[in-house]
């Protein structure tokens, strides 16, 4: 690459040719505050407060927005000048003019991206009052979202995130100037499109305007209801970002802190989803197996993600048949506890409230579908997200930082390495390849870790070789990834046995219930690769690295189940799905 | 100016599904096809209701949240198809301060009709539109092709009569 020299605030840098502005003041070490600016995902100059003066050829200095405007060489930058700073604040200005300004009790407050720049520009909220301030409806009519767009600033971050990096595109700006409203095809509720429910829009949203339906209270609520028991399993990665709630450092493993602080919270169990992680291997690899050696549908293809079944349902209605029947792992377990764990300690299902920490949007929507009641009340009650796990332990005033480490709960304290990985993308297909491996091969394996499914790349393809069996495998995250997958496969350009998909980039670490981190983080930091070291590195550390050594796995086989894709295990840990289309 | 989708029931036909078609086929190669076949699709229907936007959206592999966001940024783009009595009221510069502002919420509020909508029936039509150059006449208005000038609020009653 053609390195060019430009000079920022005075200091000379050497930058690529290709680069932005907003690049080379970085590499120089100076920061330009940017707003609608999300790296690789919606790079547009349009809330114009990375705005910046710049020299060329000797020119005089002219206003650019510096996260689009490419350097050339000689090219002198100023970043600070008061000329610069009146027009920033001026934008933010107008940027409030029609912004809903209820900080107080807004669910970004403190972490809002236009409250910071406000606060570093020193804004008068009142500058231009806003001579039209019609309320708009909020949208609340989806299982796991609510779109204010009284709060909205039209920086279409969320509109890159729905099309441009998930390839869906339910969401867009409609109408034009000062109606312009970000909203769905004819202003239909989002609940009447064929959104898959993934939260990308949640995570990428630098203020109020979009936020997870919120079921804290409900769990209080449930805990002080004498004739309620009230349990919770927590999903493999969230132990890798819930530290991130209370300030600590992305990549950080918190995962007995976690259990302690769920205690403190109430919860008459504190279980690890890493059991029912291992039980789906069991029931998915026993089902891949059959598949093959008996003629069923191939690929089969995963069914832990429920944003992704329902993408698959909605854009690939065709292939519902390629989906293993197994529920989720969320699912598994509430229905495994209504059964299994209520008959055995004689609770009447009814009185159970179970309750999953989950790092994904799309579980609240999973635990309203059919076919998810296998004690005939819905496997579980209350799906809530990190970031509402979060603020239940700061409303029940837990110091979750100052908590010493704790265990889960038995019986289902146990999971495996494989387990963990399930959170993020080629966990679940190295998971499964383990059993499925020393299934067929009768013995045990001399390597466990699966590198190739490895990584936070897009789309990854391997082939394996298993005594007489060749298995190819595919694994892809992110929808757009998902849709250019199944492409090949409907074209007969690739073939495969074994497809792992999950629906958010980087699998359930970067899900859209995750924690949020400004752009400021997003843009310099691979999230999806940090959050998942702290799974791989957890799954290193153990002895039990395969699903089916789980000894907790092998009880619930010899008391309850019989074996894997039993009769009862098909009744209690499988379900079905529906072709839904555009 | 916010658009209202129409409360006019569809009725497309069969041929004007297959000029759609040829049009979508003959623009399929073309990057941003998607202006010229909103065009040619309002000059085949009159308007762009859902059920043409949905179809333009699966053919041409676009969101269908797309083909809306791009037919109610531009005004040439109409959601409502034109009434049996189609009233254009002008609001160019002349007429608007002759007072054509006041004509037009009277006609509105006598159909009881926004502007920019088609009742239900789809026997009206209501529409603002920029000059029409007739300045000498203003304010001016149009119903299907008839011009009426130098209007005053009190005859707005007495014209719509005559077209009920």
């Amino acid at each position: 690459m053609d390195m060019v020299n430009v000079k920022i605030n005075g200091i000379a840098v050497s930058v690529p040719a290709d680069a932005t502005v907003l690049e080379a003041a970085k590499t120089a070490g100076v920061d330009i505050p940017t707003l609608c600016y999300l790296k690789d995902i919606n790079e547009i100059g349009a809330c114009r407060l990375c705005l910046v003066e710049v020299s060329e050829g000797g020119r005089p200095f002219r206003m650019v927005t510096a996260c689009v405007y490419p350097v050339s060489d000689g090219m002198e930058v100023k970043t600070n000048t008061p000329k610069i700073i009146a027009s920033r604040k001026m934008n933010l200005e107008l940027l409030l003019s029609a912004h809903e300004k209820k900080c107080l009790s807004c669910v970004r407050s403190t972490d809002c991206e236009l409250q910071k720049l406000c606060r570093d520009y020193g804004v008068d909220e009142n500058a231009f009052e806003n001579a039209k301030n019609e309320k708009k409806s909020l949208d609340v009519s989806t299982a796991f979202l609510v779109r204010d767009n009284n709060k909205c600033i039209l920086c279409r971050r969320c509109v890159a995130a729905c099309r441009d990096m998930q390839g869906i595109g339910v969401i867009g700006a409609n109408n034009r100037g000062y109606d312009t409203e970000i909203g769905a095809f004819f202003g239909k509720n989002l609940a009447d499109t064929s959104c898959v429910s993934c939260g990308q829009c949640i995570v990428a949203c630098p203020v109020g305007a979009l936020y997870e339906k919120d079921d804290t209270a409900k769990i209080l609520a449930a805990i002080a209801d004498p004739t309620k028991h009230v349990a919770i399993c927590c999903a493999p990665s969230i132990r890798a970002t819930l530290g991130e709630c209370f300030g600590m450092e992305p990549g950080t493993d918190v995962e007995g802190k976690m259990v302690a602080a769920l205690r403190r919270v109430g919860f008459d169990g504190v279980y690890d989803m890493n059991f029912t992680a291992d039980l789906t291997i069991m029931e998915e690899a026993t089902e891949l197996l059959d598949r093959i050696q008996n003629g069923g549908k191939l690929p089969m293809m995963t069914s832990c993600s429920p944003g992704w079944i329902k993408y698959c349902e909605h854009y690939f209605p065709e292939m519902t048949d390629n989906l293993s029947t197994c529920k989720s792992p969320q699912q598994m377990f509430g229905a495994v506890y209504k059964t299994y764990y209520a008959q055995k300690h004689g609770l009447d299902p009814k009185d159970i409230v179970f309750v999953s920490a989950i790092p994904c949007t799309a579980k609240k929507f999973e635990v309203g579908r059919a076919d998810q009641n296998a004690a005939g009340v819905p496997d579980v009650d209350i799906a809530v997200t990190t970031r509402e796990l979060g603020r239940l332990i700061e409303t029940c005033g837990i110091d979750f930082k100052a908590l010493n480490d704790e265990k889960f709960d038995n019986p289902f304290s146990v999971g495996s390495g494989a387990g963990v990985i399930f959170g993020a993308t080629g966990g679940v297909m190295e998971a499964a390849l383990r059993t499925a491996a020393e299934v067929i091969l009768g013995k045990p394996l001399e390597k466990v870790e699966f590198e190739d499914v490895r990584g936070t790349e897009g789309i990854k393809r391997a082939t394996y070789k298993l005594g007489d069996n060749t298995i190819r495998v595919a694994v892809a995250s992110g929808t757009k990834n998902a849709k250019k997958l199944l492409n090949a496969v409907q074209s007969g350009e690739e073939q495969y046995e074994f497809i792992e998909i999950m629906c958010c980039p980087g699998g359930c670490v970067n899900g859209g219930g995750q924690p949020l981190q400004p752009a400021s983080v997003r843009n310099t930091v691979d999230l999806r690769a940090v959050r998942a070291q702290v799974l791989y590195t957890a799954d290193k550390k153990m002895d039990l690295r395969k699903s089916h050594e789980n000894s907790m796995i092998k009880t619930i086989y010899d008391e309850y189940f019989g074996k894997p894709g039993s009769h009862k295990a098909h009744e209690i840990l499988h379900t079905s799905y529906v072709k839904r289309g555009l | 100016m916010k658009k209202k989708p129409t409360t006019v029931a569809f009725k497309g036909t069969h041929e004007q599904e297959l000029e759609l078609d040829r049009l979508i086929a003959a623009h399929k190669d073309d990057p941003g096809a998607l202006m010229p076949v909103l065009q040619g699709a309002q000059e085949i229907y009159g308007y762009l209701p859902e059920e043409v936007q949905r179809h333009i959206g699966l053919a041409m592999g676009i969101p269908f949240e797309q083909v809306y966001g791009v037919s109610t940024f531009y005004s040439q783009f109409s959601l409502n198809p034109k009434g049996e009595v189609a009233i254009a009221v002008c609001l160019g510069t002349a007429c608007y301060v002759k007072g054509s502002g006041g004509i037009l919420d009277k006609i509105s509020s006598i159909l009881d009709l926004a502007v920019g909508e088609t009742s239900r029936d789809g026997k009206y039509s209501i529409e603002a539109t920029r000059c029409i150059g007739a300045c000498g006449l203003a304010p001016v208005l149009t119903i299907n092709n008839e011009v009426y000038g130098r209007l005053t609020v009190a005859q707005v009653e007495g014209i719509l009569k005559k077209y009920m």
